[in-house]
This record gives structure tokens, sequence and C-alpha cells, in this order.
């Protein structure tokens, strides 16, 4: 007795669960929202308690054109899933490319700030508390960044060897729910940092 | 890691040399072995933060005892608590629901099983690293090895200027470490009862267990999570100069109690959850009858899922918050014992008018209702904010902790493990010996936490490494650790049981208890694939409707 079938009827082909892919991801946003929430809710605390300078007013600019970089990507990945959908296996690569590009420009701009910050301004994570959080709350983001745009690059590669197929459009669009959230995250830490905390 | 063997060995009659048969439990992705392994780390991991208790209740029996030094002492209640809550009930229950999660709901394993090797891993070296510091935590600076902060590790203790050497990073890497550990399970918990069920099994035909894991999934996800934010944020204050909570530079130490009892509140729920499901899947078997009220336990698992976290800070009502915050903190208190209460009439429901077998899992279930309804009684208690101003951080606390964690959880978690080791061994437990344990355990609980309550409400403090003769406090001190070594004497029987059960056990064969869900149906052990053909399902009793095709379930639901 190694199974309980039942007689009773045959519904199995009627049987369909969702993906396994997609509530994986959700999961793991969901987690990953939790994480960000706890340091977002701390850089609010700390806005103006630092006591001792300088302040985000000092320091910081709108980085807008990194934001539209990053934003635009949302787009570029959601455009590459659909072309490898569709079996256009060459389109797909091209805006495969494009998304790993501006994920890539976002990055080298946070990295400028920073340098900027660090070398030009001496202010760093432990300057003030507002250095703390700042630095905290953006380097998470960034790091989040860095692994998408590893993830990214291995696809490229994988495009480049003429590995990528129709079928792997899925585990993609799976990826691409990642990406997502790290633009919506983006929109938050800049929408906490430099507009509310300036 | 000896036992592994032996249980392989009944497992699986071919004999190949050992080194290779433990290389297959090193690199299994098979949950079975998986959920195994994480039982018998965790067993092990009791047995060292039973030490630890066993040390400090015994610098305590009598006034000015000097059997350790008020450090050690320090070192043994943080690690004790911080082994117990992180290293044994979690891993312990989530070994449970990796064993029996893919076996109930009538598949052949996670849904990402290399996530779950992944995971236990983690979690695994998490204890190492906390451990570990007792080797590496001195550092440079000769200052004390193990972490001697409290489990809940409250800052500025935790800074660099009060905790210099490496025991508080060991601390904060181990829970770091562990922490992303169990988010990897609970997405493997909730993804597998979501997406993996065999055909038939809607959301509400689900035994309660999957139910119940599922919610404690998402419990883990939502609380877990910001105590891994904040042991990054200790760990950039203490590597990198950091000043979250810092108050020298303006940090807020109470920011670090809001974001711990943030997590702390809904990880008791994680903890006592799953219990929760023990006791709905072992109660019915062993009470002849359906679970009373299906539909209303799962709503009041959702319910306490939703409002454990807005209850934490009654765990900071001595901090001095507004009238506002203690109002609302008392009042969410006192709404999620509601649906708790509700479980507990639907168990008595379930146990009224059955055929009660007194086995020792069920022995072990009737004693966790009791028990768990006092706690739950001390909780509210604990919960009104201005009584909790008399006794909070006293014995009256750790009488009420204790209460929930050993009456509580661990009497479940040792009911669960007598139900299911005829499943997972393929053999009989000695029934003697299992009501030997019941006793002995039962008796030695009560010694030490029922008279635990009594020095608290005399004022005694807790965490204090000794204190004087003649304040009231010495006798119950003295019966306390008494009780400490009836449970020694418990749990040696448990594991001799374990050990000679193993051996030479009865046979049990695939459905010992005339049980009715799917992991029964297979044989026991379970084969590698589970079962030979996905079963289909009709009811919430699927064997029940094979046993009985007569009158099947289905045409009640
Ligand atoms: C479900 C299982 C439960 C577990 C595992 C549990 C565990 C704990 C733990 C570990 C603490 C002490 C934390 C510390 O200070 O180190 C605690 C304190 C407390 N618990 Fe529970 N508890 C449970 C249920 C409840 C319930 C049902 C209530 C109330 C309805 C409750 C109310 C409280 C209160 C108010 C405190 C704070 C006492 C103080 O520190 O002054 N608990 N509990
Ligand atoms: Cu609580």
């Amino acid at each position: 007795m190694s199974s309980a079938t039942l007689a009773r009827s045959s519904n199995e082909s009627a049987w369909a669960l969702p993906s396994r892919g997609r509530v994986g991801m959700f999961s793991l946003i969901a987690a990953e929202s939790a994480v960000f929430t706890i340091f977002v809710v701390a850089h609010i605390y700390y806005i103006g308690k630092s006591l001792s300078g300088p302040t985000p007013k000092d320091l910081l600019e709108l980085p807008i054109f990194s934001t539209v970089c990053l934003l635009s990507s949302s787009l570029t990945i959601h455009l590459a899933v659909r072309a490898l959908r569709k079996a256009k296996v060459g389109v797909f690569g091209l805006w495969w490319f494009l998304t790993m590009a501006l994920g890539a420009i976002f990055l080298v701009a946070t990295g400028r700030e920073w340098q900027h910050l660090i070398y030009e301004k001496g202010f760093t994570i432990s300057t003030n508390l507002f250095g703390t959080t700042y630095y905290s709350l953006v380097g998470l983001h960034a790091f989040h960044v860095t692994v998408g745009l590893l993830a990214i690059a291995l696809a490229m590669i994988f495009t480049l060897l003429g590995k990528v197929k129709p079928e792997h459009s899925e585990r993609l669009d799976v990826f691409s729910l990642y990406w997502h959230f790290v633009d919506v995250v983006w929109v938050i830490v800049f929408t906490v940092v430099y507009v509310i905390g300036r | 890691m000896a036992s592994d063997t032996i249980a392989l060995g009944i497992a699986d009659p071919d004999a190949r040399p050992i080194g290779e048969r433990l290389h297959d439990w090193v690199v299994t992705v098979d949950h079975k072995k998986l959920g195994i392994l994480y039982i018998l780390y965790s067993l092990f991991m009791l047995v060292i933060g039973g030490v630890e208790a066993t040390i400090m209740r015994i610098q305590l029996i009598v006034p000015h005892n000097h059997f350790v030094s008020p450090q050690v002492f320090n070192r043994m209640f943080t690690m004790h608590g911080t082994t117990m809550i992180f290293f044994v009930a979690m891993p312990i229950l989530f070994g449970f629901g990796t064993y029996l999660i893919p076996l109930m709901i009538g598949t052949r394993d996670m849904a990402f099983p290399r996530l779950n090797a992944f995971s236990f891993w983690m979690t695994a070296f998490g204890g190492l690293l906390l451990y570990f510091s007792f080797i590496g935590g001195n550092g440079l600076y000769g200052a004390g090895n193990a972490p001697d902060v409290g489990w809940f590790a409250y800052a500025p203790l935790t800074s660099r200027a009060f905790s210099p050497g490496h025991s508080t990073d060991f601390w904060t890497l181990a829970l770091l470490v562990s922490g992303i550990g169990s988010i990897g399970t609970a997405v493997n918990f909730i993804t597998t009862i979501l997406c993996m069920r065999c055909p038939g099994m809607t959301l509400g035909k689900m035994p309660l267990l999957a139910w119940l894991n599922l919610v404690t999934g998402g419990l883990v996800i939502l609380a877990v999570s910001p105590l891994t934010a904040a042991q990054i944020m200790l760990s950039i204050d203490r590597y990198l100069g950091g000043h979250f909570f810092d108050t020298q530079a303006g940090g807020a130490a109470v920011l670090w109690m809001h974001f711990f009892w943030i997590f702390g509140h809904p990880e008791v729920y994680v903890l006592i959850i799953p219990c929760f499901a023990f006791a709905s899947e072992i109660i019915p078997v062993f009470s002849r009858k359906p679970i009373f009220g299906y539909p209303v336990m799962v709503g009041a698992t959702v319910a306490i899922g939703f409002i454990s976290m807005s209850v934490w800070a009654h765990h900071m009502f001595t901090v001095g918050m507004s009238s506002y915050g203690n109002a609302f903190f008392t009042a969410t208190t006192m709404v999620i014992a509601v649906p708790t209460g509700i479980k507990i009439f639907n168990w008595i429901g379930t146990m009224w008018g059955g055929k009660i077998q007194f086995r020792a899992p069920m022995l072990f279930c009737i004693a966790f209702l009791f028990q768990f309804l006092i706690a739950g009684l001390t909780g509210i208690m604990l919960g009104a904010s201005p009584f909790n101003w008399q006794l909070s951080n006293s014995y009256f606390v750790v009488a009420h902790f204790h209460y929930v964690i050993v009456g509580g959880i661990l009497f479940t978690v040792f009911g669960a493990f007598y139900y299911w080791f005829p499943k997972m061994s393929g053999r009989m437990y000695n029934d003697a010996l299992a009501k030997w344990h019941f006793w002995l355990f039962l008796i030695g609980f009560h010694l030490t936490f029922d008279f635990m309550h009594i020095p608290g409400m005399l004022g005694m403090p807790r965490r204090i490494y000794t204190y004087e003769p003649g304040r009231g406090w010495d006798i119950w001190n003295l019966i306390i650790t008494i009780g400490v070594f009836f449970q020694i004497a418990g749990v040696l029987v448990f594991v001799g049981n374990l050990l000679w059960s193993l051996l030479k056990g009865e046979p049990a064969g695939n459905d010992p208890w005339d049980a009715w869900t799917l992991e029964w149906s297979t044989t026991s052990p379970p084969p590698d694939y589970n079962f030979a053909k996905i079963p289909v399902v009709e009811s919430r009793r699927p064997l029940w409707d094979i046993k009985h095709p007569e009158d099947p379930d289905w045409k009640y639901e």
C-alpha cells in the first residue's frame, strides 16, 4: 500500500498549482522587504539626530541620471523576457545587454558618489549618525544591485554561448521579479534619503 | 553523528563502507535525511544548553554559593538562552517540518531541495560559530571568551566599549548566519506547501500540520528578517565604527530593543505554532476522532500570526513608554489570548467523547494542554502593564516563559518524537521507558517551574549570580534545582530509549497508530522517493477513506 489512490473520480487533469519559482521569489521578496523596512525605519528615525555635522544638505545631490537608468532597466528586462517568450533570442540578447549596462551605470554612479564623499569630503560611515544610516541603507541597496547584476551577467554569458532557449523564459521571468523589487526599493531609498532626509 | 549511521543501518540494508554512507549524509538533499540531521543536531545542542542551565542552577542552589564566578554565570545564561532558542527549538521544529511536510502533502521532496540542504548547513554553521567563541572569543584583549550580553543583547552593552574582544562578534555573526538559514527554510516551507500538494489536496483538505507550518513560514519571514537587519547594524557598529546604537553619538539604545522584540515576540509564535501542529495531529489520532473545528483552527492560527506582529513592546513596559503605548500593547496582548484560547477549546472538543488512548505521545500532549494554559495565563498577567512594572525582570518572567518553552514546546516535541519515531526509524520505541521519561520529566518540570513563580513574586531578579540568605528565596531555589535533576533523569531515559529502540525496537510497520494522514501510507522508514505512485486524496483523512470505503470522509466535508 504505497499510494492512497481513491477510485471515486480522477480529477488529476484539472490539478494545477502555482509556480514554484514565483512563490519562492515572492517569499524571498517579502523577507527582503522586511530587512529594508528596518533599515528605512532606522534612517527616518535618525533624521536630524546627528550630534555633529555634516548634514545631508551639505553633502547630497539628487542622483537623477542614475535613477532614470535603474528604473528604465525594469522596462528593458521586461521587454527582454517578452522577446524570449516569443522565441526571439537575438532581440532578447539586445534588451538583456541593455539591462546589464543600465544596472552597471547605476552602480558606477553610486561608486562615484561615494568616492566623492569619502575622498573629497572626508565623510565616512563613522563620521556621524547620518553617515552610518546613509552608507548602510544605500550600501544595502547597492549590494542587492550587485547581486542582481552578477546574475544578469551570468545569463548574458549563457546567451552569448547560445545556451539560452525560449523555455528558459519562465526562469528569467522569475528573476526579473527580483530586479523589479530592487528598483522599487530604490524609489523608496531615493525618497527617504535624498528627498525627505535632505 | 554515530546515531546517523545506526539509523541508516536499519533503513538501508546494503552494507556499503561507513565512510561512504556518512558522505551520503553530508551531501544529501533528501528532505528526510535533512530532517533527521536537523533533529539530531538540535538534540545535541539541547544537551549542551541543558548543561549550561544545570551549571546556573547549581550555582543558585544555596545563597552565597561559589560554584562559578559571576563572569561565567553571565556567559552561561547568554549561551543557554541563545542556544535553546536558535539552535534547539527552531532547528528541531524545522527538522520535523522538513521531514513531515512532503510526506503529509503527498510529494517526493521539498520545493527546493538544495536550498533545504543550504539552510540546514547554515544553521549548523551558526551554532559552530557561537561555540567557537569559547576558543576564539578572547581576541587580543584578554577579555572574556563566550558572549555574556544576555540573549537579547541590549545596547549599549554590546558596543566595543563594554564588550571588548570578539565574543559579541561571534554572537551576532552566529545569529546572522543561522537567520539566513531560517529564512531559506521558511521560503522552502511556503513554496512546498503551496506548490507541491498531491492531486485533490486543496488548501481546505491539507493536514493541519501543513497549514500551521505555512503560517510559521510566513512568521519566520516577517520576524527573522528584522533580526537579521538588526544584526547587520550591530556588526556595522562593531566593525566599521557605526553609530546605530551608540548613545554617545545620538544613536538610540531603545531602537535596538524595538528591533529585537519585533523579532522576539513573533519568534515565540514561530516556536509554538509548529507545536500546535503536533498537538493537532496527535490528539485526534489518540482520541479516535477527527479534529474538532478544522476551519476555526486554521482561522485562529492565521489570526495569531497577524496579531503576534503587534504585541512586541509588552517586553518593554519598564523602559518607560507613553501611556498610549502601554495601553496599546496591553490591549493587543490581551487580544492574542483569544485565538489561543479558541485552539485550546478545540483540542478539548476533539478529546470530548473520544476513545482516548493514553499512549506516550498523547500523554505529552495532554500535559501540554494544561501547562500551556497556565503559561498563557501568566502571560496575560505580565501583559497588564501595571502588573508588569512589578514583576518584569524577575524570576516570575523566567517561570512564565519556561512554562511555555518547556511545558508547551518541549513537551509537544517529545510527543511528536514518540509519535513519528516509528515512521522515521521503522521501529517502535519502548513504551515503559517512554512512560518513565514522561513522569520523571513531568515531576521535574513542575518542581522547577511551578515553584519558580514564587521567588519571582518575592522580588528575586533574574540573571543574578547569587543572593543573600534570609529573604525567603532559599527554599524555593533549592526545590527548583532539585527539579532539574528529575528533568535530567527524564532526558537520560529518553536518550536511552532512543538508542535502545533504534537497535532493538520491534518493527513498526507502516501504520502503527491506525492514523489517517499520508505519511502512514508508505513504508517505515519511507523510501527515497516517498511514494511509488503520487497519492490522490479526497478528504482531510485520506487513510480513513481507504480503510472505511463504506463511510468515507468526503461525504461530509
Ligand atoms: C506562545 C508561546 C510563548 C512563548 C514561547 C513566550 C516566551 C516568552 C519569553 C521568552 C519571554 C521573556 C523574554 C525575556 O525577557 O527574555 C516572555 C515574556 C513575556 N510574555 Fe511570553 N511567551 C509565550 C506566550 C505568551 C502569551 C500568550 C502572552 C500573553 C497573552 C505572553 C506575554 C508575555 C509578556 C507580557 C512578557 C513580558 C514580561 C516581561 O519581560 O516583563 N507570552 N515570553
Ligand atoms: Cu512577547
